[in-house]
C-alpha cells in the first residue's frame, strides 16, 4: 500500500453499499483521476468499518480522517478541499456526540478506544478483492509457518491459545481438530459454517465481506492440521455479496498457488467449494449443516457420533465458524501465548458482537472477552437512542436470554453469560428500551423458532408452537395467572427432550425474561395492562383536559366510540372503541393519550 | 405478452439450459440444492414440472425433491412478483418497527405475505435480517436495500419508484 501517500477508503460492507457507497467510490476515482492524482492517492473499496449507524463512512489515511452519512454530491468537496487543500471538510466529521465538537482523528473516538481488532484485523483497512492487500498485511504467512510444522505441533498451538468455537457452543477449537486428526480416514473434510442463522446479527457476514481470504487460509491451516484436502464454506443464499467477495478470494489464491496442488511447493494439496444454504435457520445445526450439503433436508441427527467421527458422507468432518476460522492466521503470526493473554481465565482472546436496537452506536465491534455489559453499551455504544431507559440487553439470538441493569458490570465471557441465564451465542446484541415489552420480545423469538423447527421431534414442533399460542394469548390480554406456571413447565420439558440445540435453547427467551421480567407478566395476566405500553390490545385510549372540543376525533372515529359537545372535553366509550388509533392521529392537540 | 409458441420457445431454452448445467456437474452425489438454487433463478420459481425433471436428471424420486423444495424457505412453488418485495423481521428491525413496516406494505398492496399482487408485478415476503442492522427498519426490494424506514408515508414513497 505504500506507494501511496494517501488513501480514501470507503465502507463497502452491505449497509454502506446500499447508502450509496459505491457510487461515493465511483465519483471519488473520477474526481482523483480528473485532477491527476491517482498515482499518489488511491481509493479502496472496504469492508465494513463497524460505525454502520453513520455509513456511509469515508476514512483517509494517513490522517485518520473520518467522514460519516457521507453523500456522493460531497464527493467533490472531499477531493478540492481535503486531497488537494489539505483542508479537512469539518461538516462531515463525526462528531463528539457530548461535547458536539468534531473529531478529526478517528483514535479518538470512544467508539474505537474501547475496541481490540483480532478476527477484523483487515476490515475496513484493505480491499477485500485484492489477494496482494491481504499479503501485505502478512497474509498466508501462517499457512506458511504451519506448513513446516507438523500436524500434532499445529494443533498443540491452538490448543495453548484457548480459542472456543465462536458459533455459539464455545467448545474448543484445538481440542475439535484433535478429534478429527485422529480419526483415520481416505478422506476428510473442513467446513465453514457460514450460515449466520440468527436474526440481527452480521458478523460473520462482516468478516466475510471484508477480509475473506483470512477465512480460506484458515481453512487450509486446519485442512493441514486434520489431513483433510477438501474445504467446503456453506454459506447463506440471502449473502450474495459475501458469495461474491468469498469466490473471488478462492479464485485468486488458487492462482498464487495457495489453494490447490502442491500449496507452497509442500506435499500438502488442498481446495474449497462453496455450498449455498437455503433459508433454513436449523441448518447452522451442524448436523443439519452437513444433511444440507449433501443436498439433503437440513434435518439434525443426534450427537454422537459427531461430525469429527462421522460427518459429510460419513467421513470425518471439521466444522468451524467463521469468526473462528478469522482467529486462526492471527494466531499463528503473533503466537498462541500472545492470544493467550487476552481475555478472561477461560475465554481466551476477542468477541465480535453486532450490536443492535435501541442503542446510539449500532454496527459492528470487537472487544476483549471480559469487557463489561457497561462499556460495551455505553462507551462503545454510545448509550441508549433517544435518551430513554435502558432495560435490558438481548444476547444469544433466538436461543439466548436477556441481560439487565443489574448485569452491567458482569465481564463477558462464555461461562458468565451462562450463569447469568443467558449465553454468549454467536454475537448478536440486541438492546432494549424502556418501550419494549418483554412478553412480546419473548413472543417474538418464539415466533422463529416455531417457524424454524425442522418439524422431526415432536418437543420442538409441537411445544414451540403451544408455548408461542400461550405468548399470544398472554400480550392480546386473554392470559390467566395459570397461564405463567404453564410457560415455566413446558419450557422445561421442551428442553429436556428436543432432539437437537434448537429445540434445547428455544425455551431460554421465555425461561429468561420470565425470570428477570415476572413483574411484567404478571401485569399483563392479572391486570391486563402492558406497562411498556407496547401491547396495543391491553393499551386504551383516553381523552386528557388538553381537549378544546375541536371533534376532529369524533368524527374520524369509525365506530363513533367518541361524544362531547363542542369546545368541550370529549370522551371515549372504551366499550365501542377497536383501538384503530385513528382519533390519536387526527387530533392537533396531543390529547389523547394511549395507556 | 408474447403467444403460447413463443413462450413455449422461452420455456425450451430454460430447459436447455438447466440440462447443460445439470449435465456439466463433476458429481451428481449431493447435488440437489446446487441445481434447485439454478432451476429457481432460471425459471423464477419451482413448478411441478420442474421439479420432476431435476428429479428425472439427478435419478433422484420426485418425493424428495418436492421433500428439500417444501424444507427451504429459499425455495418457492409460486412465481414472484416482477419486483419481490421483502421485510426484514430480524431482531434489530422488530425493535425498531418492522412490523409497522410490513403492516404497511400489505396495506399499500392490499396482498399477504407469500401472495403475489393480481398483475404479477409485487410480491411481499418476509425475511430474517439482511445483515443491514444499522439501517433497521430494512426492507429490499430485488437487490436494492432500503433503510430507516421510518412511516407510512415512506413506503407509499417507496412503491412510487416503481409505478
Ligand atoms: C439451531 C442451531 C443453529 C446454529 N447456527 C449456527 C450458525 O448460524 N453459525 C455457526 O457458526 N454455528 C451455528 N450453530 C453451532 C454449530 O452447530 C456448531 O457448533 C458450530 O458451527 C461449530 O463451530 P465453532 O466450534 O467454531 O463454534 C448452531 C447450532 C444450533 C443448535
Ligand atoms: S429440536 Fe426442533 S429443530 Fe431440532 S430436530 Fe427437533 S424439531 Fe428439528
Ligand atoms: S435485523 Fe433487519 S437487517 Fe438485520
Amino acid at each position: 500500500m505504500s506507494k501511496y501517500m494517501m488513501h480514501i477508503l470507503v465502507c463497502g460492507g452491505t449497509g454502506c453499499l446500499s447508502s450509496q457507497s459505491g457510487e461515493i467510490v465511483e465519483g471519488l476515482k473520477k474526481a482523483i483521476e480528473d485532477i491527476g492524482m491517482q498515482n499518489q492517492v488511491q481509493v479502496v473499496k472496504t469492508g465494513c468499518f463497524g460505525f454502520c449507524e453513520k455509513g456511509p463512512i469515508v476514512k483517509i489515511l494517513p490522517d485518520n480522517t473520518f467522514y460519516v452519512q457521507v453523500k456522493p454530491e460531497d464527493v467533490e468537496e472531499i477531493v478540492s478541499e481535503h486531497i488537494v487543500k489539505g483542508r479537512k471538510v469539518e461538516r462531515l466529521l463525526y462528531e463528539n456526540p457530548e461535547s458536539k465538537t468534531p473529531i478529526s482523528d478517528s483514535k479518538h473516538m470512544n467508539f474505537y478506544k474501547k475496541q481490540m481488532r483480532v478476527a477484523l484485523r483487515n476490515c475496513g483497512f484493505i480491499n477485500p478483492e485484492n489477494i496482494e492487500e491481504y499479503i501485505a498485511r502478512d497474509g498466508y504467512g501462517a499457512l506458511a509457518k504451519v506448513l513446516t510444522l507438523s500436524q500434532m505441533e499445529v494443533i498443540e498451538e491452538v490448543k495453548k491459545s484457548g480459542l472456543r468455537g465462536r458459533g455459539g457452543g464455545g467448545f474448543p477449537t484445538g481440542l475439535k481438530w484433535e478429534f478429527a486428526y485422529k480419526n483415520v480416514a481416505d478422506q476428510k473434510y473442513v467446513v465453514c459454517n457460514a450460515d449466520e442463522g440468527d436474526p440481527g446479527a452480521f458478523m460473520d457476514r462482516s468478516i466475510l465481506e471484508g477480509d475473506p481470504h483470512s477465512i480460506v487460509e484458515a481453512m487450509a491451516i486446519c485442512g493441514y492440521a486434520i489431513g483433510a484436502t477438501k474445504g467446503l464454506v456453506y454459506i447463506r443464499a440471502e449473502y450474495p455479496l459475501a458469495v461474491k467477495r468469498l469466490e473471488c478470494a478462492i479464485a485468486a489464491a488458487r492462482e498464487y498457488g495457495l489453494l490447490g496442488e502442491h500449496i507452497l511447493g509442500t506435499a500438502f494439496s488442498f481446495d474449497i467449494e462453496i455450498r449455498f444454504g437455503a433459508g433454513a435457520f436449523v441448518c447452522g445445526e451442524e448436523t443439519a449443516l452437513i444433511h444440507s450439503m449433501e443436498g439433503k433436508r437440513g434435518e439434525p441427527t443426534t450427537k454422537p457420533p459427531f461430525p469429527a467421527a462421522s460427518g459429510y458422507w460419513a467421513k470425518p468432518t471439521n466444522v468451524n465458524n467463521v469468526e473462528t476460522f478469522a482467529n486462526i492466521p492471527v494466531i499463528f503470526l503473533k503466537g498462541a501465548e500472545w492470544f493467550s493473554k487476552i481475555g478472561t481465565e477461560k475465554s481466551k482472546g476477542t468477541k465480535v458482537f453486532a450490536l443492535a436496537g435501541k442503542i446510539n452506536n449500532v454496527g459492528l465491534i470487537e472487544v476483549p472477552m471480559g469487557t463489561t455489559l457497561r462499556e460495551v453499551i455505553y462507551d462503545i455504544g454510545g448509550g441508549i437512542k433517544g435518551g430513554k431507559q435502558f432495560k435490558a440487553v438481548q444476547t444469544g439470538g433466538p436461543s439466548g436470554g436477556c441481560l439487565t441493569e443489574k448485569d452491567l458490570d458482569t465481564p463477558i465471557d462464555f461461562d458468565n453469560l451462562l450463569a447469568k441465564g443467558s449465553m454468549m451465542g454467536s454475537g448478536g446484541m440486541i438492546v432494549m428500551d424502556e418501550d419494549d415489552c418483554m412478553p412480546a420480545v419473548a413472543k417474538f423469538y418464539l415466533e422463529f423458532t416455531a417457524e424454524e423447527s425442522c418439524g422431526k421431534c415432536t418437543p420442538c414442533r409441537v411445544g414451540t408452537k403451544r408455548l408461542l399460542e400461550i405468548l399470544e394469548k398472554i400480550v392480546s390480554g386473554r392470559g390467566t395467572p395459570k397461564d405463567l406456571d404453564t410457560l415455566k413447565e413446558l419450557s422445561e420439558v421442551i428442553k429436556d427432550t428436543a432432539l437437537c440445540g434448537l429445540g434445547q435453547t428455544a425455551s431460554n427467551p421465555v425461561l429468561s425474561t420470565l425470570k428477570v421480567f415476572e413483574e411484567e407478566y404478571i401485569a399483563h395476566v392479572r391486570d391486563h395492562k402492558c406497562p411498556a405500553k407496547q401491547c396495543s390490545a391491553l393499551l386504551q385510549y383516553r381523552i386528557t383536559e388538553k381537549c378544546v372540543g375541536c371533534t376532529a376525533c369524533s368524527r374520524v372515529c369509525p365506530v363513533g366510540a367518541i361524544s362531547g359537545t363542542v369546545k368541550k372535553q370529549h370522551t371515549i366509550d372504551i366499550s365501542k372503541c377497536i383501538k384503530c388509533g385513528a382519533c390519536e392521529s387526527k387530533c392537533r392537540f396531543n390529547a389523547i393519550v394511549k395507556e | 405478452m408474447a403467444c403460447e409458441g413463443c413462450r413455449n420457445q422461452v420455456t425450451q431454452a430454460l430447459y436447455a439450459e438447466l440440462e447443460a448445467f445439470i449435465d456439466a456437474l463433476p458429481e451428481k452425489k449431493g447435488a440437489l440444492i446446487s441445481v434447485l438454487h439454478k432451476a429457481q433463478s432460471l425459471f423464477g420459481y419451482l413448478p411441478k414440472e420442474v421439479q420432476v425433471f431435476v428429479g428425472e436428471k439427478l435419478g433422484v424420486p420426485v418425493s424428495q425433491v418436492y421433500g428439500v423444495v417444501s424444507f427451504y424457505s429459499f425455495f418457492t412453488m409460486v412465481p414472484k412478483g416482477k419486483y419481490p418485495i421483502s421485510v426484514c423481521l430480524g431482531t434489530a428491525c422488530y425493535v425498531r418497527g418492522a412490523d409497522k413496516v410490513l403492516e404497511a406494505f400489505k396495506k399499500e398492496l392490499g396482498i399477504e405475505v407469500g401472495q403475489t399482487t393480481p398483475d404479477g408485478k409485487f410480491s411481499l415476503d418476509a425475511l430474517r435480517c439482511v445483515g443491514a442492522c444499522g439501517l433497521a427498519p430494512v426492507a429490499m426490494i430485488g437487490d436494492k436495500v432500503y433503510g430507516r424506514i421510518s412511516s407510512e408515508e415512506e413506503v407509499k414513497k417507496i412503491l412510487r419508484e416503481y409505478e
